[in-house]
């Protein structure tokens, strides 16, 4: 079988670019609807959201490692100059790696425990055939080593369980930049290391994009990750982009109600003297209704918010900023987190 | 690494220890007078007489405890009750045939319920993984006197290709490897299905971890993946169940060895207790148990040698 023929992508287009695309499990369960979305090249943009909101679908879907129940459509969804819609599952096998690869949440359990590190990054090389294992060793050292772990050389031969989960993470990014892929997925990177580690690692995933010039996707619920890192946000709601700017957009003027209301749950927002933490009432509803999916939990909901379908139209001040909701233009006036 | 086999080495003695034990209790407990059945009904009284002091009978039952693991320390086993030959040397007479069988068995149902799990796990879903499955199944629910009695009936009797009993002379390899060939076959069928289900299922479970996830992220094809990370993983999961079928097998299969009148220790073990030949009873119940905790040991060795995560506790 033939490697799909890769045309050179013209300077600075988008490294990710979607466009009206779905995907769903089976043929009745949508789990993203219509998303359109855009990662230029050394762009971090990030996507946040509730559970079940579709998130970890949406990145899947760009590794074509959506499961074989799982159905893809959509007007445009190209990775690298590659069109996904229109790849099988040998065309997306090759795209993994060189054009999008992934890191995932808990680092503990991203790698295998009975096979040393050294062994799984030279596997995760095996398209470099050309190249010596001295060579690739050599390669992976130098990666080790630029992420910042100590005796390289020695880790080559170390088991997962003997490093902690910040250090597995490094490896996990030092993974990323051996392979340079045009675009990196981060599910929750930091979700499951502690605080300073998380400060480490988002500097590395900065570094990565600075040296190596990757582009990187970043999903998180933990707003102050998405701030610390991001150009643009978009806002996932139930299958939907609902919200998408600029990050000084987003947290200095959130627009849509859900936004409005994901900042006021943020532990780290909620002003002092507040005995009981801010929730949203209700849960994400299923995918795919033809209205406004949050009126049910939306505190401002106006009569036709249950009528038709709120429009994408571009809102606020900002130069990139755009939402989707009836009353975005009314409800600009609340009080707004500071980025932390 | 040295310590760690020490210590097993000591619980399997310890093991042993207490098989002996429960063996002597026994033997004390079922009724029945040992004398009457190894002298028949129409022996007299000082014939019995003589019997009892000659194996010690007569003593206090502490003291017969006693001497009966002052000569287990020794190696001594005992003399068997009929042939009054040394009751080691009858096990050991018959261990090769009973290793050879079990061996030839176990190492070709391996083989081959590796490869089946495998191929079910790569047509994961499809009709080739319900086809294995299907034939697994068969193979595990078909006791194995029928497949001997049937491989029996076709390929000694009807075909003629194969010896129909007995396990080749003392001397000719060739010949006793053939008289293997059919009872290794009905021995191990049921393996095959076996371990081709513990392979699929521990496959599956091994391709279900996030690593898996991350070596597909990077593009890394289904096949190393499957041959060089889950099947490690997945043998790692079966190993202690494979160590005690082998354990199982070196046991002695008897019916493979009634249908083929083979010699074994099944076999041996089995007239031993039915005659109440109990040194031989004792003997062949203590090497068979020794038999298997080697092999506990060997599995436990084996998979320490294999998971780093252990091998660095030990």
């Amino acid at each position: 079988m033939k490697p799909p023929v890769l045309k050179p992508p013209p300077v600075n287009a988008p490294v990710l670019d979607m466009h009206n695309v779905s995907v769903s499990y089976g043929a009745h369960v949508p789990a993203v609807l219509g998303v359109d979305l855009t990662v230029r090249p050394r762009e971090i943009v990030g996507i946040i959201g509730e559970s079940g909101s579709g998130k970890s679908t949406l990145a899947h879907s760009v590794l074509g490692l959506l499961p074989k129940t799982a159905r893809m459509s959509g007007e445009r969804f190209m990775l690298a100059g590659a069109d996904i819609l229109k790849a099988d599952r040998t065309a997306l096998a090759a795209l993994r790696g060189p054009s999008a690869a992934m890191i995932f949440q808990n680092p503990m359990t991203a790698f295998s425990p009975i096979h040393s590190l050294g062994r799984q990054l030279t596997d995760l090389l095996w398209r470099d055939h050309a190249q010596s294992g001295a060579q690739k060793r050599a390669r992976i050292v130098a990666a080790l080593a630029e992420v910042g772990i100590p005796d390289p050389v020695g880790r080559l031969d170390a088991f997962p369980f003997q490093l902690s989960g910040g250090m597995l993470q490094r490896v996990a990014i030092a993974a990323a930049l051996l392979m340079q892929p045009a675009l990196l997925i981060a599910d929750e990177p930091t979700t499951a290391l502690d605080v300073t580690m998380e400060a480490q690692i988002l500097h590395l995933m900065r570094s990565l994009r600075e040296r190596a010039g990757v582009s990187i996707l970043i999903i998180s619920h933990h707003l102050g990750v998405i701030a610390e890192i991001c150009d643009r946000v978009a806002v996932m709601y139930a299958g939907r982009i609902v919200e998408e700017g600029t990050v000084e957009a987003i947290f200095r003027d959130p627009r849509h109600p859900y936004t409005q209301a994901l900042f006021a749950c943020e532990p780290a927002l909620v002003p002092t003297g507040v005995r009981r933490l801010p929730v949203i009432a209700g849960e994400v509803p299923r995918p795919g209704g033809r209205l406004c999916d949050f009126a049910a939990r939306c505190a401002v909901k106006a009569a036709r918010c249950l009528e038709q379908a709120p429009p994408w139209t571009r809102s606020g001040e900002f130069p990139v900023h755009h939402v989707r909701c009836h009353g975005s233009a009314l409800s600009g006036n609340v009080p707004s987190g500071r980025g932390s | 690494m040295l310590g760690f086999i020490l210590r097993r080495t000591a619980i399997a003695i310890a093991i042993l220890l207490l098989v002996a034990l429960l063996l002597f209790a026994m033997m004390h407990m079922i009724p029945g007078d040992p004398t009457v059945v190894a002298l028949g009904p129409r022996s007299t009284p000082e014939m019995r007489e003589a019997f009892r002091a000659m194996m010690g009978l007569d003593r206090p039952v502490l003291d017969q405890l006693g001497l009966l693991l002052v000569r287990l320390a020794q190696g001594d086993l005992g003399l068997d009750v009929w042939s009054r030959r040394p009751v080691l040397t009858m096990v050991l007479e018959v261990l090769p045939y009973t290793v050879a069988l079990a061996l030839a068995s176990f190492v070709w149902a391996l083989a081959l319920g590796l490869v089946l799990g495998c191929v079910a796990v790569v047509h994961h879903g499809k009709w080739g993984d319900w086809l294995i499955g299907a034939v697994s199944v068969s193979f595990v629910a078909v006791p194995s006197f029928v497949v001997a009695l049937y491989s029996l009936l076709i390929f000694a009797v009807w075909l003629n290709w194969l010896p129909a009993i007995g396990a080749g002379e003392p001397g000719d390899i060739g010949a006793q490897l053939r008289a293997l060939i059919l009872p290794s076959f009905a021995v191990g069928l049921g393996w095959v299905g076996y371990i081709s289900r513990l392979v699929r299922a521990a496959m599956i479970e091994a391709m279900g971890e996030d690593y898996v996830r991350t070596l597909r992220a990077y593009g890394v094809g289904e096949g190393r993946i499957i041959y060089r990370y889950a099947l490690k993983q997945a043998l790692l999961a079966i190993l202690s169940v494979i160590a005690i079928g082998f354990g199982s097998l070196l046991t002695g299969s008897i019916f493979a060895e009634i249908v083929f009148t083979r010699p074994g220790l099944g076999k041996m073990t089995y007239d031993a207790v039915i005659s109440r030949n109990f040194p031989l009873v004792m003997g062949t119940v203590l090497v068979t148990s020794a038999l298997y905790v080697t092999c506990m040991i060997l599995a436990d060795v084996l998979s320490a040698w294999l998971d780093p995560r252990v091998r660095s506790a030990i």
